[in-house]
């Protein structure tokens, strides 16, 4: 079971990834590359570090595969600028409504309960947060410094053309 | 990785280079977390690793994008052959 799970998301990370580079369109690459981290999440949740994948998800697809979509659009901005078609409100309307409506009948017909969380995991937790303070104090604080110091720099460049 | 590899060389456009280094840069952390899981006594060290990895790769993706918005600013275009201003 396990190995078929490996296999069609290591694949479907793969596939994602060669389509990333060598999409026609820059937009789609970005996407395909945003479903590419998902899959490597998937991945790490394979490899039982459910932290690694957590933290995977926020950065990557939250922060990394926003902010590039956000720069394609700066980059093409007489494309993206001015789009006039997708105007169907009312189509939009019914899928919503049929989305709700069938979200809600399936979770109010199946017989989940609440759960608790695995403790195991929350030991792993417990484990990387101790070792990130105890050991390892010096290197997370040089990381929050190249953060900071990263986002002055981009900060500056951003701001250089209009002085 | 090989697929990243792959792009760093063959591409020109500066942000499918920057979807390279991050597709290598993921790569890189697939392994460090695979072989502290498959340690013989299984090391969370892979993990906390991991963590700073993805952390400089955020800085880095940051930092890369402000210097392509730049360079399409200065010149109107992302071909990173084309970048030869930039020479001192």
């Amino acid at each position: 079971m396990t190995d078929v799970v490996f296999l069609v998301v290591s694949l479907l990370t793969v596939f994602f990834a060669i389509l990333a580079l060598e999409s026609r369109e820059l937009v789609y690459g970005a996407v395909a590359l945003s479903l590419s981290f998902l899959g490597v999440a998937g991945l790490f949740i394979l490899l039982d570090s459910l932290y690694i994948a957590i933290f995977q998800v926020l950065v990557y697809i939250g922060s990394i595969a926003i902010l590039i979509v956000f720069v394609i659009m700066l980059v093409r901005r007489d494309k993206w600028a001015n789009v006039t078609s997708g105007n169907e409100r009312i189509l939009g309307i019914i899928a919503a409504v049929l989305l709700f409506s069938t979200m809600t009948y399936f979770s109010l017909s199946s017989s989940l309960t609440s759960q608790y969380p695995n403790p195991a995991a929350i030991s792993d937790f417990y484990e990387i947060g101790s070792q990130l303070i105890n050991d390892y104090w010096l290197i997370l604080q040089l990381t929050g410094l190249a953060l900071a110091v990263s986002i002055v720099g981009a900060l500056t460049m951003a701001k250089f053309e209009n002085r | 990785m090989c697929v990243g590899i792959y792009g760093l060389i063959a591409k020109r456009n500066a942000i499918r280079l920057l979807f390279s280094v991050e597709i290598i840069i993921n790569a890189a952390i697939i392994n460090f977390v695979a072989f502290a899981r498959y340690h013989d006594t299984p090391l969370i060290t892979g993990q906390t690793f991991s963590l700073f990895a993805i952390a400089l790769a955020a800085t880095e993706a940051a930092v890369g994008l402000a210097i392509i918005v730049q360079a399409f600013r200065l010149n109107n275009d992302i071909d990173v052959l084309e970048l030869k201003k930039l020479r001192g």
